[in-house]
């Protein structure tokens, strides 16, 4: 026990704030090592706290009524009491901006700051899908444009205009990301060899005669011109898993800014794809950075016995698990699972049983549990990581037990319980049950007749049998026939997995 | 190195705009919804905030989504098995008893439920005034907050100094003075006629000498006295203190008649609803305090609270000068006319025992109208009595009868009402005068 601690108030201010921060970060980078992005730390009310959650958590987001939908939801949740505010909201830019709630407490302010900004944003800057796949030094410029490309949208072509290509799109935004390959990027030699040559059929096909026409009639459209690099047909690549791109790339009723719209949908889908892929990884993370820092201050005697008690009582909260039959239960909490498996990874690394040697024979008594965990931050997604480090102590712990079900038999059946036979099947199970590629269904272009009558071929390629959900599938239907102005033909497939 | 941004300062209601653009495209679920609930509340409820319950048809955000119920086969992992074995079989819980996957139903935000949120008073009347086709200029003047006023309020020791009570700081001054005993000019002037009297009368003795110390020392003592005990001194200074006040402070009665015989179906019910709720608000507007009295009459009148008003049927002949007297006795027992306002709306469809109708005119020319700031009276026809009745002049007997009345008095209103936006031109009429006085 050494120094005085940071506070003893309940009541926070700026100047307590940042000396917590100073601690928190010390021995976050210096302890942990972790590497974050520039931390920018923003204190909001409840009230601009509701107006985050309805622009999807981002600063700046474009106007949509869905965004208005879900304000008043929100709002109406918690006026009701049935739900608290998070006491924070992170995003994934840089520099990484976290909010904190004027609300909380001292004590959990500093659990705010060690959860988001060293926590989760340690994760953002570190983790292998965030760094292939989003820009965070990016996200922000790019929001700004897109709130004012679109709100310049609204006024040149109206408002309902606008309004149903973006329905249309969100109804494909979890078919609008690239899984599997990387978004292609016409690369600057190609973009401007593009723009000189649409330059050139525009000065080509200028006829000086049609300025001498009275107002109001119009040149007759000038003809598409071929460009040979957008071929149609021959270079469409298919099948296509990118629904919202490839009608983007190839619709032939969509003009130029319906395309951006597509395209700014898009690459929002695309920014969020990590994230739903890492939320037990993510938070787990966070809370176990949040709960290693605290204890910590708490043995450098920098907050007292009551903040440690006051942080105890809401992180237990926080990683409860409801069991299944629990009106509570609403799924596996992210927290619990990903603070359970990563504390869990800690104790293999220190203190392993037998059978935590045989499970884990890398890591059983290394020592290095930081190590472990920062490799395992770095490089897993929640499918691979809990193949990878779900441990038979903690399925115990959780009292998993697996079923089986199908659809036209009237019970289900357990498969697997926490025992011998049951843990590598079990486990290879909730790996898949957060593989976005199962639970997600399958939807791929598989041809496009843009010769003949233009009907746009979908196939859904099902996994295990499991068909689109019926009376939603034909609502996305009619929105992605409007983005591509002809039939469109949704069959479903097997995809013989 | 500052990490902390204060934002709590920053500009409210960020998503105002998206509000707004969900608000018009739920407009028609909206709307239907706002109609009901005004329909279910009370006459005096309508400019309060309020939850409405919509449809999310309109509103749906469809996404593909898998379907395991009706095809195919999964395994998924639950957290808290107690006393299953591999082998067991778990009944699956009935379609639409909401067990099982809690998730799907939950997080997808597009169930057919309901949607259910909070309205403001503001957004309400925009859908109540649409419905009621009011000019925009009306609309506003409906929705502003009534100006307010500075009223005397007692004095206080701080203010500006063009405030300053004079009565009030002088005669703290004087009380002050008078208990601190400040010597007054006169006790100065008498000190000196004897300081001037014996020095004249001094005759050199050690006697007179110190008679004339004395006196002088007493005339030093008072004069110092003056000076030390200020004429005004801060403490007395008062100052006129001001309070906001809402200005209409006065108080209105609104009446609301009806002919509540058979003839009176719902759609006669529910038309005459609206109009007395706007008259309500209307009268909101101006008065502070507006009370509302329900009198209902088939061939004889009682005054009834408001559910039985609009819900409860009688049967009988009808007899609408019953009402009429009605009013007046209750105007007598507690709405003197010189402390109130007094508005009267009669709704009816326009029939009455022959031979009333006179006696109305009667009671309303020589006894109700002297009393009244306003008297509408709407008779409420289908729409195909309407074409029939296209000429003002002409019309069952209480029309005509009335039209003499409004003939002679140019605050008593008639009209006819098929559909709720013909009730709105009632009220061109009351709000010119409102503006011209």
């Amino acid at each position: 026990m050494a120094g005085a601690p940071l506070f003893t108030e309940q009541e926070w201010n700026f100047e307590t704030l940042d000396r917590v921060y100073r601690a928190i970060e010390e021995i976050a980078l210096g302890e942990l090592g972790l590497e974050v992005y520039p931390n920018q730390i923003e204190v909001i009310s409840s009230e601009q706290m509701l107006d985050a959650y309805s622009s999807l958590g981002m600063p700046l987001m474009y106007h949509h009524w869905s965004f208005g939908k879900l304000f008043a939801r929100e709002d109406q949740l918690y006026r009701g009491g049935y739900s608290g505010l998070a006491y924070e909201i992170v995003i994934n830019s840089s520099p990484c901006i976290s909010y904190l709630l004027e609300d909380n407490s001292m004590t959990m302010q500093a659990l705010v700051i060690a959860h988001a900004a060293f926590g989760h944003n340690h994760f953002f800057k570190n983790n292998y899908l965030f760094r292939q796949w989003t820009n965070a030094e990016g996200i922000l410029d790019y929001l700004a444009f897109a709130k004012r490309y679109i709100a310049a949208c609204d006024d040149r072509h109206g408002r309902d205009e606008v309004e149903a290509i973006l329905d249309s799109a969100h109804a494909l935004m979890d078919q609008g990301v690239f899984r599997y390959t990387r978004p292609p990027r016409p690369n600057r030699e190609r973009a401007l060899a593009k723009r000189r040559r649409r330059m050139e059929h525009a000065e080509s096909s200028r006829n000086e005669l049609w300025r001498t026409l009275p107002a109001g009639i119009e040149p007759p459209a000038t003809p598409p011109v071929i460009d040979p690099d957008e071929d149609f047909g021959g270079d469409m690549k298919l099948p296509e898993e990118n629904l919202l791109y490839f009608i983007e790339k190839y619709s032939t009723v969509l003009r130029p800014w319906q395309r951006e719209l597509l395209r700014i949908v898009r690459s929002l889908a695309q920014y969020f794809y990590p994230q739903r892929q890492t939320k037990v990884m993510n938070e787990g993370c966070a809370s176990f950075v949040h709960y290693t820092i605290m204890h910590r201050l708490y043995e450098r005697g920098l907050i007292s016995e009551g903040s440690l008690l006051e942080f105890l009582h809401s992180h237990t909260g926080v990683v409860f698990q409801p069991e299944f039959d629990d009106r509570r239960y609403g799924g596996f909490n992210p927290y619990a699972l990903g603070f359970g498996m990563m504390a869990d990874i800690k104790r293999i690394c220190e203190a392993p049983t037998e059978e935590d040697r045989e499970w884990f024979p890398r890591l059983a008594g290394c020592g290095d549990w930081i190590g472990a965990l920062k490799d395992a931050w770095a490089n897993y997604r929640d499918e691979s990581f809990i193949e990878q480090f779900l441990s038979p102590r903690l399925m115990r712990e959780f009292r998993l037990f697996q079923l089986y079900d199908k659809a036209d038999e009237s019970a289900y059946r357990v498969t697997a319980i926490h025992d011998e036979q049951g843990y590598r099947r079990m486990r290879s199970a909730l790996a898949r049950q957060y593989d976005i590629g199962v639970t997600d269904p399958n939807i791929q272009v598989t041809g496009a007749d843009l010769k003949g009558d233009r009907t746009l071929y979908l196939t859904h390629l099902m996994h295990r049998g499991v068909p689109l959900h019926e009376p939603t599938r034909e609502l996305v239907c009619a929105h992605v026939e409007r983005l591509w102005g002809h039939e469109v033909v949704l069959e479903e497939g097997d995809a013989g997995l | 190195m500052s990490h902390f941004i204060d934002r709590r300062l920053n500009p409210k209601g960020k998503s105002l705009a998206n509000r707004q653009r969900f608000l018009r495209r739920a407009r028609a679920q909206i709307r239907e919804a706002v109609q009901k609930s005004l329909k279910d509340s009370a006459v005096a409820d309508i400019a309060k905030d309020r939850k409405v319950r919509i449809s999310t048809k309109g509103t749906r955000e469809p996404r593909f989504r898998l379907d395991p119920r009706t095809a195919g086969e999964r395994d998924f992992v639950l957290p808290g098995n107690k006393e299953f074995m591999p082998g067991d079989e778990i009944r699956k819980p009935r379609a639409g008893e909401g067990k099982g996957r809690g998730k799907e139903a939950s997080d997808s935000g597009e169930g057919e439920d309901d949607f259910e949120f909070t309205m403001t008073q503001e957004e309400i009347l925009d859908i109540f005034f649409e419905d009621l086709e009011l000019p925009n200029l009306v609309r506003t003047t409906l929705k502003e907050t009534p100006s307010r006023n500075w009223k005397r309020a007692g004095f206080t020791t701080a203010g500006s100094p063009t405030q300053i009570n004079l009565v009030r700081t002088m005669r703290n001054a004087f009380g002050r003075r008078l208990a601190l005993r400040r010597p007054r000019p006169a006790d100065i002037e008498e000190l000196e006629a004897r300081l001037d009297a014996a020095e004249r009368t001094d005759d050199g003795t050690t006697d007179s000498a110190t008679r004339i110390a004395a006196i002088r020392e007493e005339l030093a003592r008072a004069v110092a006295r003056r000076k030390w005990i200020a004429f005004i001194d801060p403490v007395d200074v008062r100052f006129n203190a001001f309070t906001e006040q809402p200005l209409p402070t006065s108080q209105a009665v609104m009446f609301c008649l009806m002919d509540v015989s058979g003839s009176m179906g719902e759609r006669e019910k529910d038309l005459a609803k609206r109009f007395y709720m706007l008259l309500h608000l209307f009268l909101k507007r101006r008065y502070e305090r507006v009370d509302i009295v329900f009198i209902r009459h088939t061939h004889d009148a009682q005054e009834v609270d408001e559910q039985e008003f609009f819900y409860s049927r009688q049967s009988g002949g009808t007899i609408v000068s019953t009402a009429l007297e009605k009013m007046l006795d209750i105007q007598r027992e507690r709405y003197v006319s010189s402390d109130w306002n007094i508005y009267a709306a009669q709704a009816s469809d326009g029939y009455t025992q022959s031979g009333d109708a006179r006696h109305c005119v009667e009671m309303l020319n020589e006894q109700i109208m002297p009393l009244c700031q306003y008297y509408a009276y709407i008779e409420i026809l289908d729409e195909r009595e309407m074409e029939v009745f296209a000429n003002e002049d002409s019309g069952a007997e209480l029309w005509r009868a009335y039209r003499t009345v409004s003939a002679l008095w140019p605050n008593f209103a008639t009209k006819r009402i098929a559909r709720p936006s013909d009730i709105f031109p009632v009220f061109r009429e009351l709000f010119r005068k409102s503006e011209a006085a």
